[in-house]
């Protein structure tokens, strides 16, 4: 039996959640970070956090989220959310409190202070876009870009002998205590999207129940300066994942208690 | 004052005299004027702050947290003062280098924040006594861009304990980070005080983060990337510089109505100056002291105007001259400007600063004699 579009009843199957801003993003053709704003804009939603949320943007092409995102914003210093999210944390217990931080940003320049806040298990959710590269300043090597890979300061390719090894960083922090939530998705497909979706729906319910540091690295694309088609970025997601693993990999809320 | 009810109990509450370390008295102040968060590293010669913040911020229900840096501890300020709450950080010079990042972050989102600098020796490590050698990047310099902020220099226990809650006030009026600049002295000598404790009232705060509950989203930040925009900005902020420059100057004078020989020193260098003054008087030399309290806003038109009467200016520091420069600025060649500093901890004697005064007398001629 065929019935026309018209014969049926109109369903949304899809629409903007209310916490995503109606205005078109700076974000290039193909970027992931659409994808993700809208993620967090469900999730948040879907908790009813939107109200208590203050949020902080940091350094890099997603600092401007404060524009998409419906929520207060501070904006910190090239690494500093951590820290910043650690002020806003101890002055305002009921804020559900959030960092959006990109890899350059989290794993080189903020190392100390993602490792510090994580390690005192500081009540905050940390959505962490890993590329792999610095998009905004023209597509340099991050401390994320994968061997062999062409970047603007990498010419011939990330060489481990004089530029190192990518930084598993969200590994080394699933061995603190004050870890609650580690988890690390891609937005491969849109089953990866799914999973990943779910994984920021656990990482903020985990600080809901006073669980401690919550973090997902999400593997996202940069076509722009990985030098391919949007299409082509989102294929190479798979070989991302070479080197970065996709899955939960600390699921311990309340890992301060008994502390 | 006249004895009005309020006066009489200011006098009759008038606070014992009790024996306090700078360091901690500064940290009690804070705590005494409402000071919701303190954020600190531990640093040489400001270590008991800290301590004395972390058994008492927990004990009144505030926020207390060792950083794992003087950028963390810089950085958690700015969070916590982005939702309003009264802030303090404190540290000592090499950790002050660290906090020029936040420093220029906090006062270009326009946050208010109150940091202790107890200076010590430099540059580099340096050592742990006391200096100010930091002069001027607290007045001039810290962090990257076209920003000021003000500055106060105590040169007593008791003057910077109520310039911790003027600090605060001041911040939060102009919504600007504010410098507590003190030297290793000031930090870690005792002196009997009556300390005056004063918690400022708070401001409405409109622009501060608190969810978006109700009322649409707020923004804090210092990113403005259309030149239109940023020049938008700076121009506001220029503008509450100038304001504050104009309402915010503050200095002490002793001995200035016929001063001859007039010393100009701040914190720990006008505390040996006053008896160097008195010692200079006891010989026959008219000496006055000239006391800035706000490092910036200079206090360029009062020092302006004493210079034009008097025969010689010396500047005393514990630097080998840097407040000397906004001296030379202010006294523009209506007299001549002499410089005695010591460094690297080294703290001048007042009979050294005697001898420098009995220098400027012969050096200089008379400022009515004609000959210059």
């Amino acid at each position: 039996m065929t019935t026309s579009v018209q014969d049926r009843p109109p369903r949304i199957v899809a629409e903007r959640p209310a916490l995503l801003e109606d205005r078109a993003t700076h974000y290039c053709p193909g970027c992931g970070h659409g994808v993700v704003h809208r993620l967090l804009a469900e999730v948040l939603g879907e908790l009813g956090l939107g109200p208590r949320t203050i949020a902080v943007a940091a350094v890099g092409c997603a600092v401007f989220a404060y524009d998409y995102l419906h929520v207060d914003f501070v904006e910190a210093q090239h690494g500093r959310a951590p820290a910043v999210a650690t002020g806003i944390r101890r002055v305002r217990p009921e804020a559900f409190v959030l960092t959006y931080q990109g890899d350059g940003d989290l794993a080189a320049i903020g190392t100390a202070e993602i490792v510090h806040a994580a390690a005192r298990g500081e009540r905050m959710t940390v959505v962490f876009v890993n590329n792999g590269i610095y998009g905004m300043t023209g597509g340099q090597m991050a401390p994320t870009t994968l061997l062999g890979q062409k970047t603007t300061s990498t010419p011939l390719g990330r060489d481990a002998r004089t530029a190192g090894y990518p930084l598993p960083i969200t590994e080394m922090l699933a061995i603190l205590p004050g870890v609650a939530y580690a988890a690390r998705g891609s937005l491969a497909s849109p089953s990866a999207i799914g999973k990943t979706r779910a994984m920021l729906k656990r990482a903020c319910e985990v600080q809901e129940v006073d669980g401690g540091f919550g973090i997902v690295e999400i593997l996202s694309n940069c076509p722009v300066g990985w030098g391919m088609t949007p299409v082509e970025s989102i294929e190479h997601l798979a070989v991302v994942a070479d080197t970065f693993p996709l899955g939960v990999l600390v699921d311990r809320p309340r890992a301060k208690a008994g502390s | 004052m006249t004895s009005s009810p309020a006066s009489v109990l200011t006098r009759s509450a008038a606070p014992e005299r009790v024996l306090l370390k700078g360091n901690e008295a500064i940290a009690e102040a804070a705590i005494q004027a409402g000071c919701d968060a303190y954020f600190g590293y531990p640093i040489t010669p400001q270590a008991e702050l800290l301590e004395w913040m972390a058994r008492r911020m927990p004990e009144e229900g505030r926020a207390f947290v060792q950083a794992e840096s003087e950028i963390g501890a810089i950085s958690m300020a700015l969070g916590a003062a982005a939702t309003g709450a009264r802030v303090m950080v404190s540290t000592s010079s090499p950790g002050f280098s660290l906090m020029a990042e936040g420093m220029s972050y906090i006062a270009g989102s326009e946050l208010p924040v109150v940091l202790v600098n107890v200076m010590r020796g430099g540059p580099g490590l340096g050592s742990i006594g006391p200096a100010q050698s930091d002069y001027l990047q607290a007045v001039k310099g810290h962090g990257h861009g076209d920003y000021r902020v003000p500055v106060f220099a105590p040169s007593s226990i008791g003057e910077a304990v109520s310039l911790v809650a003027d600090a605060f006030e001041i911040a939060e009026r102009y919504r600007t980070p504010v410098i507590l600049l003190a030297d290793g002295i000031m930090g870690q000598a005792m002196e009997p005080v009556s300390p005056v404790y004063r918690n400022p009232a708070r401001r409405p705060a409109d622009w501060a983060l608190t969810g978006a509950d109700g009322r649409p989203p707020r923004v804090v930040k210092s990113l403005h990337l259309s030149p239109e925009d940023l020049e938008r900005h700076n121009s506001h902020l220029q503008a509450k510089f100038r304001t504050i420059a104009a309402a915010e100057v503050r200095w002490a004078g002793e001995d200035l109505a016929d001063a001859e020989l007039v010393i100009v020193a701040y914190g720990t260098a006008a505390r040996v100056s006053r008896s160097a003054v008195a010692r200079a008087r006891e010989l026959g030399l008219r000496a006055g002291l000239f006391r800035p309290i706000s490092l910036w806003p200079f206090p360029s038109d009062a020092l302006a105007s004493i210079a034009t009467s008097a025969r010689a200016i010396v500047v005393v520091e514990l630097s080998a001259g840097q407040m000397l420069e906004d001296v030379r600025l202010a006294v523009e060649g209506r007299a001549p400007v002499l410089f005695h500093g010591r460094t690297g901890g080294m703290v001048p004697t007042p009979d050294e600063v005697v001898d420098v005064l009995r220098g400027a007398w012969a050096l200089t001629p008379p400022r009515d004699g004609g000959a210059r």
